[in-house]
Order: C-alpha cells, then structure tokens, then sequence
C-alpha cells in the first residue's frame, strides 16, 4: 500500500489542528462547484479548525481564510493528512 | 443611462464602495449575505450620469443559488461591471473575474481590502495583474475612501479582452498561473484576533464565547436603554413636557372630543403618559421614550455584533441545534435581526437557500422572535410587576419557538440543506460605519412607526365614542374571556396590535390588568399576527399561500399558548 493511500481520511475524522492536502470531494456538480467557489478543491492545503459536537458543522482553514462545512458535505471531501494521527 | 453594476463575492465591501460612488446608504456588515436585494444609485461620471446597481454577493456565473441566477439575468450586454475584489483572498475572488471577462463584459476590477493585504503580509504586483488580466485593476480601501476617486476615473476605461470561454478546471489552472505570477505571502504567526477566531468555533471555547457574548449583549442593551429613559427621557416628559400637555388641555377646555384625541385623558391636574392616549401624550411619550430607548441601544448592540463579524461563527455554533427546528444555523442571523424589527428580519432569510427553509424561519421569526417595540413595552409594562414576569413571557415565547420549529420541520415537507460559509475575520468595528448603520435604523424607525402610532391613537379614540370596540369586544368576550382570562376589551389591543405592537401593549394599561393577565396579553400579542408592516414583507416575500398557512398556525398557537399560560398561572 502506498503512503498516500494510508492516510487518506474523510475531514470529518480529521483531527482538529492537523493539515493535510484535499485529494477528492466526492459529490455532485453543484457540491463540487459550491465547494471550489470557497477555494476546496482537489491539490489545497488545508487546516481543521474545529468541529462541533453532534455531528456539527466542520471548520477549516483555506487559503487563510475560514470556511464552516456542514457534517454531511464534509464527510465527502477526503484529505490526504501531513502526519499519521 | 448607462448601467454600472458591483459585482464580486460576498463580504468583500461592494456595499461600501457603492455607498462611496453613490452617496447611498445602505447596510454594511461583516458577514456574508448582508445585501439581500438591488440598491440603486447615481453616480456623476463627469457630464453624464450613471446608474450603480449594488448587486448581492455571488461566487460565479454557474447558477448555484438565486442570488446568482437573478445577477445572471442582469448581466446583459450594454452594462459595465465593477468586479469588486477581496485583496486578501485574490485566488478564489478571481474566479468570477474571468467568467465576467469570458462573457465578454467591461470590466474594471477594485482591489478592495488594500490595506489589509499589508497587515497580512501579502504582497500583490498591481501591474502585472492588470496586464495578464487586460483590464484595469484599482486598489482600493472603500472604508476610508482610498483609491476611489481613482476607480470612478477608471469607469470609462472598462474593457473587455477578448477571451473564449473556458472549463471550469482550465479557469482554475489559469488563476494558478496568475497567483504565482503576481502574489507572495510571507508565512506569519497568528494575530490574537485570529486566535479568537478559532477559538470561537470550538466546542467548548465556543460555547463560552457565545453565552458570553450574549449575555454581555443583553446587559449592554438593558444598561443604555434604562439610563436613557431614567436620566434622560423621563426627567423631560415628566418635568418640561408636562406643563405644556395641561396648559394645552386647560385651552382646550379640559374636556371633549378634540381634547381627549390631542391631550388624551388628564384628570386630576397630573399626565399620565401611558394611560392617557392622546396624541401629545402617549402618542409621543411611547414611541420616544418607552421604544426609542431600546431601538438605539438595540441597534448600537447589533451594529457592533454585525461588525465584528462575530454572527457567522455564532451560526456556526448553533447548527447543530437549529437543525431541530428545520433551519440550518445561518438562520440565526435573521433571527437576530427581527428581535429589533421583523421587516428586515423577514427580508433577511433570503440568505437561506431554500423555500422551505425560508417559509419555517419566517414563520418562527414572526410568531416568536418580538420585535424590539414590543419588547420595549414588555419591559416597561410588565417589568412594573416584577421581572419574575418578564422571564415567563420570555420563556414562553423561547419554548414556543423550540417546539414550533420541531413541528415545522417535520410537518414541512423537504429537507434543510447544510452550512456551507466562509467565515469574515474579526475586525474592530468601524466606529463610523456602525453609528451611520445606527442612525439609518433609527430613522427608520421614527419615520415608519411614528405616523403609525399617530395615526392609531386617532383611530383608537374615533373607534372608541362611536362603539365599535364594544361591540367587537362583546362578540370576542367569551374567547378572551374563556380562552385566556383576559377583560373582554383587551381584545381591542388585539385588534390594534395588527398596526403596532407597542401601542396596542400599551392600550392594556388602563385595563388595570393583574400581573397574570399581563403576562398572557404580552405573550398572546407577540404571537398574534405579526404587525401589517410585516405582514406585507412576509406576503410579497413568501406568496399568499404560505402567508395564509402561516397565519393558521399563528392563530392556533397564540391562542392555544395563550390557554395553556392561563391554566398554568
């Protein structure tokens, strides 16, 4: 198995406080188009944030800037992590 | 006319820039979706004249929300476009910069956040920009005016390069191309305010933050509000204007039809500003010193929350919770907003993205969420018998909200679509923007309610001698009466709470109401139908379909709390 396979994570079981490289948001056109307008897309460096509990919203940082995502969108956006948590 | 419209993402200050081309005031904020319709102004571009439409923000051309279908439509050939930039955040902004320039538009781009890009440490080449874009680029600061004067000399040098359309990767592969060409940010540590930002969106950090936020709001609104009305307002009814009421009254005859419309009831040598509902009485003494007080302090309070660009990540921290209520947390915002006034409040749900979640907010604000006239009233009426009072209609009216939102969003078919926003970085708020967005509420304030207010005590007193009220109040008796324990005439205020909330709380004055009483009249007033100002916002807004089964479930659960309170005091 390769590196980048191993660390492969959903944001939403991503660590607060870990960085990672977005590799796939896996949804529709206008997920995706909803998304890339917000600067996530395939290839950028992110960094969580937080989440809320209860299955809340996500919060990263992009391109210094904060974006909150809702639980659902957020488990479809799989990061490739830095670090092995 | 010529037509310049402002266009770029939201939260990047196209609202600012266009009350600099205009003069216009609008609202400003920091948050995403402050502008919700079209402003238009004029803009003196030498001899000529052109017309400046401030356009809500949209992210691109693609339609992905009706904001960015209705802009779409307006982006017809023979108008300009002043993209309006985030300085800090380039790459992302410049996406819909070159759908504008693929449409083949004329462009003129406004760097705008200038400053800020110093403070971050990013470093832009203003020149290379402009020429890999081919159009011209301004720096601009719309808060301080910077680089405006520049811009409007750049209006009629807008051009359109001639670039064929592209996939949406091969736009996002030609921004790659430009950052690296024209930006350099030097990697920095995290400014307290950043450290703020973060904290404020998690769990535990971010509870606190909010309920201190809140709390420390509300304390704020409460202290300027008393004050004003204790030190200011009360000393120049009671001692100045009250002197003038009675000699007014002893000209008048002491008595009679014209007296008790102009002076009200006056016995006794003393003026009753509350009870009396004349029209130099009450009908000054409620709007400015009962309401005005809480309205400026209210809106000092909002102004500042709004500015910090604190509202969003409060969103973010009740989404979970506001999922409950069919709504996702963005709706908190609207919320918000109608504790002042439930127009705006109404208007303002345009940020959610559906109908369905539009209908159930709408419904939640004007059912449960009182307006800060009312509250004002509550505050003065039902506060004189102690706060233990003001706390249940208080609650009442949170409980209502909770349990209606659960039914809404199981009764309303759909489903509620998640947060999706970016987040404004904390600023402090500029003073300047926050008095200006505070006096423009005031006056709007003054300027709808006081002609209604007027205008309703003359009613009031004409309604009164020729019997009409006892004649509604007989027919409604065994309801107000049975239902909710009320005198049969409070359903007069009832009646008049559909022109104004704050007058028709304080037509229950005179009643002589028992603290109970008060308590169901406050709660049953706030749920009745909202005020007709609101009542038309809601219907030209939501249709006469939604507007009718809103009204349904208002009825039922005003009437239906109302009984409830009744049994339970």
């Amino acid at each position: 198995m390769s590196d980048g396979q191993q660390y492969l994570i959903t944001l939403t079981k991503m660590r607060s406080g870990h960085s990672g490289v977005v590799a796939e948001i896996q949804g529709g056109f206008g997920l995706i188009a909803r998304l890339n307008s917000l600067g996530i897309m395939p290839g950028k460096r992110i960094t969580k944030v937080s989440s809320m509990m209860g299955q809340g919203p996500v919060t990263i940082e992009v391109d210094r800037v904060q974006v909150a995502i809702g639980f659902g969108m957020a488990n479809r956006i799989m990061v490739k992590l830095d670090q092995v948590s | 006319m010529k037509n310049v419209l402002l266009v770029g993402n939201p939260n990047v200050g196209k609202s600012v820039v266009f009350s600099r081309l205009t003069g216009v005031r609008t609202t400003i904020s920091n948050y995403p979706g402050t502008t919700v319709s079209y402003t238009r102004g004029v803009l003196k571009l030498g001899e000529e004249k052109v017309e400046v439409v401030d356009v809500p923000g949209i992210y691109t051309l693609e339609p992905t929300s009706e904001a960015e279908e209705i802009a779409l439509k307006m982006l017809q050939s023979g108008v300009t476009v002043i993209n309006v930039v985030n300085a800090t955040h380039l790459e992302r902004s410049l996406y819909l910069t070159l759908q504008l320039l693929e449409r083949g538009l004329p462009i003129v781009v406004a760097l705008n956040m200038w400053d800020d890009t110093k403070h971050q440490g990013i470093h832009i080449d203003v020149e290379k920009l402009r020429a890999l874009l081919g159009v011209p680029v301004i720096p601009t600061v719309a808060l301080t005016g910077e680089g405006i004067k520049e811009l409007v000399q750049n209006i009629p040098k807008a051009t359109s390069p001639n670039i064929s359309p592209r996939s949406r990767d091969e736009r996002w592969a030609a921004i790659g191309d430009i950052i690296s060409q024209v930006q350099h940010v030097d990697h920095r540590h995290h400014t307290w305010l950043e450290r703020l930002q973060d904290a404020s969106v998690k769990p535990v950090t971010g509870v606190i933050i909010g309920i201190s936020v809140l709390v420390f709001a509300f304390l704020v609104i409460r202290l300027i509000a008393e004050n004003l009305i204790e030190h200011v307002l009360d000393p120049f009814f009671s001692g100045l204007w009250a002197p003038v009421v009675l000699r007014l009254s002893a000209i008048l005859g002491g008595s009679g039809f014209l007296h008790d419309i102009v002076v009200g009831k006056v016995a006794g040598g003393e003026v009753n500003f509350v009870e009396s509902f004349g029209l130099i009485s009450s009908g000054l003494y409620v709007p400015f010193a009962m309401v005005l007080p809480y309205i400026v302090s209210f809106y000092l309070v909002l102004g500042l929350l709004e500015d910090t660009g604190y509202l969003p990540r409060l969103a973010v921290l009740m989404d979970t919770f506001m999922h409950r209520l069919g709504v996702h947390g963005y709706a908190i915002i609207p919320t918000l907003l109608g504790l002042g006034c439930n127009v705006p409040a109404v208007l303002a749900t345009r940020i959610l993205e559906t109908k369905r979640e539009r209908f159930i907010a709408s419904t939640l604000i004007s059912i449960a969420v009182p307006c800060a006239a009312l509250q004002a009233m509550i505050f003065g009426l039902v506060g004189r018998q102690g706060a233990q009072y003001v706390i249940i209609v208080y609650g009442t009216l949170f409980v209502v909200w909770v349990f209606l939102g659960i039914i809404l969003k199981h009764a309303v078919k759909g489903f509620s679509p998640e947060l999706l926003i970016e987040m404004p970085p904390y600023r402090l708020p500029p003073w300047r923007v926050v008095l200006q967005k505070m006096w423009m509420r005031i006056y709007g304030f003054l300027a709808e309610a006081i002609p209604i207010i007027l205008g309703a005590i003359v009613v009031i007193n004409m309604l009164h001698l020729f019997g009409v009220f006892r004649a509604i109040a007989d027919f409604t008796g065994p309801v107000v009466n049975g239902l909710l324990g009320l005198p049969k005439e409070a359903v007069i205020s009832l009646v008049i709470g559909f022109l104004r909330k704050d007058v028709a709380l304080g037509m229950l004055a005179p009643l002589g109401l028992s603290a109970k009483q008060l308590v169901v009249a406050s709660v049953v007033l706030a749920m009745f139908f909202p005020c007709i100002a609101t009542f038309v916002v809601f219907l030209r807004e939501l249709g006469v379909r939604k507007m009718f089964m809103s009204t349904v479930i208002m009825i039922l659960a005003a009437l239906m709390t109302g009984g409830v309170l009744n049994v339970l005091l």
